[in-house]
C-alpha cells in the first residue's frame, strides 16, 4: 500500500508493460502531485514513451493501476472499492476518480482530461492552425451542434458555441505566439512553431494533466527557454499538472519539481531535481562507468 | 547559323525514332485489343476476325500524335518552363471563383428550358434524359462518395452496394406496399445508411488496403444476394413495372387524369423527364448543401482530421470508430437516395446495374475531380458520363472506320487515357486545393501537397 497525500493527482502503481518477451516497463510506481511539473527521464529505450502510452490509454498495461483524480481529494478513499467494482471511474459533482488502465485512449482524453503531445509531431498538416485547435474542442462543439443534427439545420446555439471555441483558440494562439499564422496550414509552420502548436492544441482540450513527449526536441536554446517560461506560466494559471519526457537537461532541471528516472524499464531514482542529479545510479545510467569500477558500482546499485 | 539548324534536324530524327517506338508499343498493345475480334458467324460459331485497317489507323494516330508531341509540343513546353512564370491573372481568377458556383447553379436550373429552346420539343428528350439526369445521378453519387473517400479518407470500393440497397428498397416497397416515392425516398436513404453502419461496425477497424478489399467484397456480396435471392428480388430478371413518381398525385400518363390532360397540354414523355430532372437536381444540390454544411460542423472537421492523423484524433478525445461510422452512413444515405431515384426513373432494375464497374466509375469521378472538392467532382462527372454519352453521338466516325465501328466500345480506353493524363498533370485531381472550413482574417486555400489522402 502506497501512502497517499491529499494533493496527489496521479498515482502509478506497479505498472508493467510486456511486449512478448520484452519487458518495456517493469513494476514502476510513482506519484504526481497536483500543480507540479514532473519529468520522466532516462537513456534511449528506457521505456519512457511506453509509460506515456500506458497513461494516455494508447497501450493497455500488462499489469498495474493508474489512478487519476480531480476535485475532491477524499475521492482517493474510494479507490479500492472502485478497483473492486470493475468500473472505469467515478464522477461526482465535486470531482472524479478514474482508473486509466481501463479506459481506451479517446476516453482518457475526453473523460479523464489527460492531453498529450507526440515525440514525432502529429498535427493535422493539411488543416489550418485554427482548424487544428477547433478539432481539439470536438466533443464540446459536438454537443453544442446537437450531434450534428441542430448544426445542419442551422440552429443559433451552435453558432455561438463555435464563436466561443474560436475565441478560445485565438487566446491560445496569442499566448503561443501563433496568432498571425492562424490561417496558414499547420504543415507549413516552421518546426518550433509546430511544437508549440501541438501543445496549444492539447491545451484546447482543457486538460488536468498534460503529457509532453520531448517538447524541446529540435528547438534551439532560445526557443526552449521560451517554452520553459510558457509552461511555467500556464501551469500556474490553469490548475494544470505537467508530465514531460525530456532529454534536454536544462529544461528538466529548470522547470521540473520532481524527476523520475527510468533505465531499462526500471525506476532507478525518484525525487527533486538536485537530488536526482547527484544520484550515482543516475550518473552511471547516463554516463556509464570506467571498466575497473563496474563491479563496485554494480554492487552499490544492487544489480 | 549552322548549330541551331543541326539541332533542329537532330530533334526531328529523334522525334521520328520516338514516334516509331511509340507506334511499335501501340501496335503491341492494340493488336489483341483492336486487331482481333470474336464474332459469331452464320452457323452460330465463334470465330476470330481481324480488323487490320482499324488497327493501323489507331497505330498511325498514336505515332503521329507522339511525333507531333516530341517535335513541336515538347520543345515548346520546355521553352515555356524556362521562361519566368507570368504573374497569375489573379483578378480574373478571383471573379471566376466568386461567380462560378452561382452561374453553374443558374445554368443547371435553366438547362431544360434552354435545351427545349435550342433543339425543340421532340429533340429535347435525349438531352435532358441522357445528359441531364444521367450526369446528375453520377454527380450526386460522386458527392456522396466524396464524403467517405475525400473527407474521411476511407477507401470504399463497394459504394454501389448502397446504391443497390436504395434502388431495391424503393422497388420492393413501392411494388409490394404501394408507398409513394416521397415516403420511400427518405426511407431508402435510411435503409442504406443502416447497411452502411452494419457493414461499418466490423469493417472499419481495418485500415488502408484491407478496408478497400473488404468494401469491394461487400459490393459483390450485395450483388450476389440480389441475383440469388430470387424469391425476393426475382434474380437476374430484375424487377420491372416499378411505380414512377407522380406530380403531387398526378401521374405522367396519357390517360385523362394524367399530367398533360389535367394541365390542358398535349401529351409528351418530356414532362416526366423534366420533372425527374428537377428531382435529381434538388437531390444533388441537397447532397452538396449538406456536405458543405457538415464540413463546417465538428463532425466534418473530425472527418478531415481523421484523414490527416487518426492517432492525433484519439489523443484529442475523438471516438474514431463513431466518426468513421458517421461518414460511412452519411455516404451510404446519399447513395440510397440516388438509388431510389434510379429505380423510380428506370421503372426496371436488375443486378446488372450494380456491378463493380459502377463503383469504379464513381470512385474515378471522385479521384479525377480532386478528393474533397465539390466542384472538381461535378466537373469530373460531367466529363466522364457526358463523354460516354457523347460517344454515342459520334456516328460520323462510322464513315471513317466502317459501319461496324462502335465508338462506345472505346469508353474504357478513353477513361484509361483520361486517368493517365490526369495522373501525369494533376496527380491530386482537377481541383487540387483545399478550402479551410473556418478562418480568422483571411481564407487562404491550402495546397493539396500538404493534405493527406488518408489510410482508412
Amino acid at each position: 500500500m502506497i501512502a497517499r497525500e491529499d494533493s496527489m493527482l496521479l498515482s502509478v502503481e506497479h505498472l508493467t508493460m510486456r511486449f512478448g518477451g520484452l519487458v518495456a516497463v517493469d513494476d514502476l510506481s510513482f506519484q504526481m502531485k497536483r500543480g507540479t511539473i514532473t519529468a520522466l527521464i532516462g537513456p534511449n529505450g528506457a521505456g519512457k514513451t511506453t509509460v506515456f502510452n500506458c497513461i494516455t490509454g494508447f497501450y493497455r498495461p500488462t499489469e498495474g493501476r493508474l489512478a487519476l483524480q480531480r476535485g475532491d481529494p477524499t475521492l482517493w478513499n474510494t479507490l479500492e472499492s472502485l478497483t473492486q467494482s470493475g468500473e472505469r471511474g467515478v464522477v461526482q459533482q465535486n470531482g472524479a476518480l478514474f482508473l486509466l488502465e481501463r479506459m481506451p485512449d479517446y476516453l482518457v482524453a475526453q473523460r479523464a482530461r489527460v492531453a498529450r503531445t507526440f515525440q514525432n509531431i502529429r498535427l493535422f498538416a493539411g488543416m489550418t492552425v485554427l482548424e487544428n485547435l477547433l478539432v481539439a474542442q470536438h466533443n464540446r462543439l459536438m454537443l453544442a451542434s446537437g450531434y450534428t443534427l441542430l448544426g445542419v439545420l442551422g440552429f443559433p446555439s451552435y453558432a455561438s458555441a463555435e464563436r466561443a471555441a474560436i475565441d478560445k483558440a485565438r487566446d491560445w494562439l496569442d499566448r503561443f505566439g501563433l496568432l498571425d499564422r492562424a490561417d496558414d496550414p499547420a504543415g507549413e509552420l516552421p518546426y518550433g512553431a509546430q511544437r508549440r502548436l501541438e501543445i496549444a492544441r492539447a491545451m484546447c482540450t482543457d486538460p488536468v494533466l498534460l503529457c509532453l513527449d520531448e517538447p524541446a526536441a529540435g528547438l534551439n536554446p532560445r526557443e526552449s527557454a521560451e517554452l520553459n517560461e510558457l509552461l511555467l506560466v500556464i501551469r500556474g494559471e490553469h490548475d494544470l499538472s505537467i508530465l514531460l519526457i525530456e532529454h534536454d537537461m536544462s529544461v528538466v532541471m529548470n522547470i521540473s519539481d520532481h524527476v523520475v528516472v527510468l533505465d531499462y524499464g526500471i525506476k532507478i531514482a525518484d525525487g527533486a531535481p538536485d537530488a536526482v542529479r547527484n544520484d550515482p545510479k543516475v550518473i552511471a545510467a547516463y554516463l556509464g562507468v570506467a571498466d575497473e569500477e563496474v563491479a563496485q558500482v554494480e554492487a552499490a546499485v544492487g544489480l | 547559323m549552322a548549330a541551331p539548324a543541326q539541332s533542329e534536324r537532330i530533334d526531328l530524327v529523334g522525334a521520328f525514332r520516338d514516334a516509331a517506338f511509340t507506334g511499335l508499343v501501340a501496335f503491341g498493345l492494340f493488336l489483341p485489343l483492336i486487331g482481333f475480334q470474336t464474332v459469331t458467324n452464320i452457323n452460330d460459331e465463334l470465330i476470330l476476325a481481324t480488323r487490320w485497317p482499324l488497327l493501323f489507323a489507331f497505330v498511325a494516330i498514336t505515332a503521329a500524335g507522339r511525333f507531333a508531341y516530341s517535335a513541336a509540343l515538347a520543345p515548346w513546353l520546355a521553352e515555356r518552363s524556362r521562361r519566368p512564370p507570368r504573374p497569375a491573372a489573379s483578378r480574373w481568377r478571383f471573379y471566376l471563383g466568386k461567380w462560378f458556383v452561382p452561374f453553374a447553379i443558374a445554368f443547371v436550373i435553366a438547362y431544360p428550358v434552354a435545351v427545349i429552346l435550342a433543339v425543340g420539343f421532340s429533340g429535347a428528350l435525349k438531352w435532358i434524359d441522357n445528359f441531364g439526369i444521367q450526369i446528375l445521378i453520377y454527380v450526386m453519387l460522386g458527392w456522396g462518395l466524396n464524403i467517405v473517400v475525400g473527407l474521411a479518407g476511407l477507401l470504399d470500393l463497394g459504394y454501389v452496394a448502397f446504391y443497390a440497397v436504395g434502388a431495391y428498397s424503393y422497388a420492393l416497397l413501392a411494388k409490394n406496399f404501394g408507398f409513394s416515392f416521397w415516403i420511400l425516398l427518405p426511407l431508402s436513404g435510411i435503409l442504406s445508411s443502416f447497411w452502411g453502419i452494419l457493414l461499418g461496425f466490423p469493417v472499419l477497424r481495418l485500415r488502408g488496403d484491407y478496408l478497400a478489399i473488404v468494401t469491394l467484397a461487400f459490393g459483390e456480396i450485395i450483388r450476389l444476394i440480389l441475383i440469388n435471392w430470387t424469391a425476393l428480388t426475382n434474380g437476374y430478371a430484375g424487377i420491372s413495372g416499378i411505380p414512377r413518381p407522380t406530380f403531387f398525385g398526378i401521374p405522367f400518363t396519357a390517360a385523362d387524369n394524367g399530367f398533360a390532360a389535367v394541365f390542358g397540354l398535349e401529351f409528351s414523355p418530356l414532362y416526366r423527364v423534366i420533372f425527374l430532372y428537377y428531382i435529381i437536381l434538388a437531390l444533388a444540390l441537397l447532397t452538396s448543401f449538406v456536405t458543405v454544411r457538415l464540413r463546417r460542423l465538428p463532425v466534418g472537421r473530425a472527418w478531415e482530421a481523421l484523414r490527416e492523423d487518426q492517432i492525433a484524433c484519439r489523443s484529442l478525445g475523438i471516438n474514431t470508430t463513431n466518426t468513421k461510422l458517421t461518414a460511412f452512413a452519411m455516404g451510404a444515405m446519399f447513395a440510397g437516395f440516388a438509388g431510389s431515384f434510379f429505380a423510380a426513373r428506370e421503372a426496371f432494375i436488375s443486378p446488372e446495374s450494380f456491378t463493380f464497374i459502377e463503383s469504379a466509375t464513381v470512385l474515378s469521378i471522385v479521384v479525377l475531380g480532386g478528393m474533397g472538392s465539390q466542384i472538381g467532382v461535378a466537373i469530373a462527372a460531367i466529363v466522364m458520363i457526358g463523354g460516354t454519352e457523347i460517344l454515342r453521338e459520334l456516328d460520323f466516325l462510322k464513315q471513317i472506320f466502317g459501319s461496324t465501328f462502335d465508338p462506345t466500345q472505346y469508353r474504357m480506353l478513353l477513361f484509361g487515357l483520361a486517368m493517365v493524363l490526369i495522373m501525369i498533370w494533376r496527380p491530386r485531381g482537377l481541383i487540387a486545393t483545399r478550402a479551410p472550413s473556418v478562418f480568422l482574417k483571411e481564407r487562404k486555400t491550402i495546397s493539396v501537397d500538404l493534405v493527406k489522402e488518408g489510410h482508412g
